[in-house]
């Protein structure tokens, strides 16, 4: 039976009451949520306009979804690991055994990486970037399916772990050797290896694809230099993605050698070394937090010109900082550890490095400043967010500056002081400037604008609830918590536990708050119809289409000869296009291949999870079969033809100009 | 007609710049990997070191069938651009002998190991090496495969300039792949050989 099913057993189902909830809940979800799609006859409809889509905009909704969902999942792993601590003091029980709450955090901290803030940064990513340098498309738009649904893979493969097996005990970043077989030799860190391994080669295509797609796809006109700044943003974080993300794709394979082949490359023995580990899973991962971040940055500025009504202040300086804090985000890795050992010297080297990061990202924060100077500013939802950013990235960049002191870093080395200021920058700046993007871009994708009032509650509610979670947190990392602690005896530490676990449900309530926003806005959307495209009078190319953006975003390539181009050109002059303006455009048909390699790629990584090397195999075989094909299909495109773009896109011209004048 | 030209030339640059920025993807995974070998190489616990097991007229073999097989690879490139239709088939068919003589001599080189008792399991230096040469090696038989594809096409469509830009990105391959070889070689086999 061995060959047949690998090490699946019974054993592996879940024991405890939490975990059996999960387990039994998640697939009910899936089967009622399908079992309505085929009731209202929606499969199809979902089929052929969503999952086989290759159009940018919809496989960014499609991100958005998949993360938005996650996060739900996620921000439960931070409810129950603070409700633990919260109850887990001297005089408590708490509610999970240490080895519950240790894949708890795991998977807390794997999910809002990679599942939550990686997927609404390549969301928004797809969604905005082609309209904003006037593209029809990305780059490769089949890749770029096939991107999305390797990130789907990854996603089911570490939600699967809750069914079966159970999640990886190492923590988001797995150290070795206790995610070596010798410590750890379940299921759990082969799904946390595969569900990052798999997801993290869609990141890498995504990362080339977008790079290409601004390098190549920008139009005539927009030279770099005159791109927006969120263009500018993503070319960074894509250059970081192609270089750093193949490091992580390695210490995996290795991890997994080690694992799988009884290699021994991080083990304790036989000349092993789990400090190279560290030192490669860092030399990703920190270029990954500002992966993360440069596109929030990139939003904000987009933000922040609109709604004060002026043009970005500083623009060079703006690229000048984005390029240097690319280049810098290589070589700080090592400040995440310190206390490694590596001498006075090296650490004051890594020290200094990561001081200098603040220096560019304070440039920007000027700059987001002065454009708010004698700006007429309008306080929408998105511009709440940047607010919240403003205060709250400020104090973690700050708190970041002090850990970067190799002296003071021994002292706060993994405290809950290090968790409260990493919190401090991903939900203060990576969070909010989604946020702000998910708000600011909305009607360009679904036609109607976000509930205003709902959004700026949900804000406020986010910023309070963080200050009640982490603030608390510091101040426990300078008493001496160690992070991922799961008991303590110090009855001073009980009320400050207390009160972060408030600031969780806080959060918790922003998101409801969001979700009612999401709700209402649906219900109301024909009160909040965007007729214009334009709904906050914008300054770059994505607003010069109508709302929705149609599937081909221009009907004619648009010419650009200064940034800003949609402001000055609004204010000028709006001319109806010639009909022998518009000429035949081809766009790629629907593809299968996305859905199909994303079922394999599971399979794929179930196998190899579970030791069922036959399915392993013959899944990876039918992925490369799936490729070949592709290759081979020559007809992969379909044209809309002059005239339909004509008579389409001046029935829009009307109302377009008539709301703007 | 000069509009069609133009697109598909700009197609042509999209495909051909994507391509190169997979190998500097590749590039940083080979680093990694060379990186590991290079803090791994000295801890042998006990087994048989680099200088050990390197066996020069091999390798030299090897990078000599691997240099021959890149040269047919160009040539076979020039046949295309030059419309010889038969002479690059014969080069395609020296590039994949030269490449599965390659492979058939690492896979040999591997086994020996194994049959001595030097598998990757017996020290941290043996994983980097298999690790390291090994990836190059998967490399190498994808390329092959992909010569396949690309033949399989070829008999079934004939020459069009999806095909022409199809064979440039596989050149391309082929020869990072032989820069990496080169570095292996140097790295790996050469210190190994004069025991640096």
């Amino acid at each position: 039976m061995d060959w047949l099913i690998g090490r699946l057993s019974f054993d592996y189902l879940p024991q405890v009451p939490a975990t059996i909830g999960a387990a039994i809940s998640m697939p009910v979800i899936t089967v009622v949520a399908i079992g309505l799609l085929v009731k209202y006859k929606k499969l199809g409809w979902l089929w052929k306009n969503w999952l086989t889509s290759l159009d940018a905009k919809k496989i960014g909704v499609m991100y958005i979804a998949v993360a938005v969902i996650m996060m739900l999942r996620g921000v439960s792993d931070a409810l129950m690991l603070r409700g633990h601590t919260a109850s887990a003091g001297p005089t408590g029980e708490g509610l999970f055994d240490s080895d519950t709450f240790q894949q708890v955090f795991t998977a807390h901290g794997t999910i809002m990486i990679f599942f939550v803030a990686m997927g609404l940064m390549f969301g928004l990513i797809n969604v905005v970037l082609p309209l904003m340098i006037g593209a029809r498309d990305v780059a490769f738009p089949w890749l770029n399916s096939v991107s999305f649904w390797l990130f789907f893979a990854g996603m089911i493969l570490c939600n699967m772990s809750l069914v079966i097996g159970g999640f990886s005990p190492g923590g988001w970043l797995g150290y070795p050797p206790l995610t070596e077989n010798q410590y750890s030799p379940g299921p759990g860190v082969d799904y946390w290896i595969w569900s990052l391994q798999i997801a993290g080669i869609g990141s890498l295509l995504s990362g080339i694809n977008f790079l290409v797609t601004i390098l190549k796809k920008r139009a005539p006109g927009m030279t770099l230099m005159k791109m927006p700044i969120f263009a500018w943003s993503v070319l960074s974080t894509t250059v970081l993605i192609i270089i750093a993300f193949p490091i992580l794709t390695a210490t995996l394979g290795m991890l997994s050698l080690d694992r799988l082949m009884g290699m021994h490359f991080f083990t304790s023995d036989m000349g092993g070394n789990p400090m190279m580990y560290i030192n490669l899973i860092w030399a990703w991962g920190h270029p990954e937090v500002y992966i993360l971040i440069l596109p929030a940055f990139g939003i904000f500025s987009e933000v922040v010109a609109t709604f004060a009504r002026k043009k970005l202040f500083g623009y060079g300086t703006m690229v000048a900082a984005l390029i240097a804090i690319s280049f810098l985000s290589f070589i700080v890795w090592l400040h995440h550890f310190f206390t490694m050992g590596s001498g006075a010297n090296v650490n004051a080297f890594f020290g200094i490095m990561t001081m200098i990061i603040a220096i560019p990202t304070g440039v920007k924060i000027f700059n987001w400043l002065f454009t708010m100077y004698r700006g007429q500013i309008h306080f929408t939802s998105p511009f709440v967010w940047f607010m919240c950013f403003a205060v709250t990235f400020t104090i973690g960049g700050v708190s970041g500056v002090m850990m970067a002191v190799p002296g003071i870093d021994f002292q706060v080395h993994n405290t809950l002081f290090l968790v409260a200021h990493f919190h401090n920058t991903i939900i203060g700046g990576v969070v909010f400037g989604f946020m702000a993007g998910i708000a600011y871009w909305f009607p360009k994708i679904f036609g109607f604008t976000l509930n205003e009032k709902l959004g700026k509650y949900a804000a406020y509610l986010w910023q309070a609830g963080f200050v009640f979670a982490f603030v608390p947190l510091y101040i426990l990392g300078l008493m001496g918590a160690v992070r991922r602690i799961d008991s303590y005896d110090d009855p001073t530490w009980v009320p400050l536990f207390i009160i972060s676990g408030i600031g969780v449900v806080v959060i918790l309530a922003g998101i409801g708050m969001q979700i009612l926003q999401f709700a209402v806005s649906i219900w109301q959307r024909k009160q909040h119809v965007d007729t214009t495209g334009d709904p906050w009078d914008g300054r770059t190319l994505e607003w010069s289409v109508p709302s929705p953006a149609p599937h081909y975003n221009f009907a004619i390539t648009p010419v650009v000869s200064r940034r800003d181009e949609w402001w000055y050109q609004k204010k000028t002059a709006l001319r109806r296009p010639h009909k022998t303006e518009y000429i035949d455009i081809h766009l790629p048909k629907n593809s299968s291949f996305g859905p199909l390699i994303g079922v394999l790629a599971t399979a794929v990584g179930f196998g190899i999870i579970w030791h069922i090397w036959w399915l392993a195999l013959l899944t990876f075989a039918a992925v490369v079969v799936c490729v070949i094909m592709r290759t081979l299909d020559d007809n992969s495109e379909y044209t809309i033809t002059a005239a339909e773009l004509f008579s389409e896109d001046s029935k829009r011209f009307v109302t377009k100009r008539k709301a703007v004048l | 007609m000069t509009k069609n030209v133009a697109v598909l030339h700009n197609a042509d640059a999209t495909t051909r710049l994507g391509f190169w920025l997979y190998l500097l993807s590749d590039v940083m995974i080979f680093g990694s990997l060379f990186a590991a070998y290079m803090v791994l190489r000295h801890n042998t616990a006990g087994g048989p070191s680099i200088h050990d097991i390197v066996e020069p007229s091999t390798v030299l073999l090897q990078t000599i069938a691997l240099l021959a097989s890149s040269f047919t690879a160009a040539m076979a490139q020039l046949a295309l651009r030059f419309n010889k239709p038969k002479e690059f088939m014969q080069f395609v068919l020296a590039t994949f002998g030269f490449g599965l003589f390659f492979l058939l001599m690492e896979i040999g080189e591997f086994r020996t190991l194994i049959d001595e008792g030097h598998s990757w399991q017996a020290s941290a230096f043996l994983s980097a090496f298999f690790a390291l040469v090994g990836t190059h090696g998967v490399h190498i038989a994808i390329g092959l495969l992909w010569l396949m594809v690309l033949v399989y096409r070829l008999r079934t469509r004939g020459v069009d300039d999806n095909f022409k830009r199809k064979f440039g990105l596989f050149a391309l391959f082929w020869h990072f792949l032989d820069i990496v070889w080169i570095w292996l070689f140097t790295i790996v086999y050469m210190f190994g050989a004069a025991g640096i």
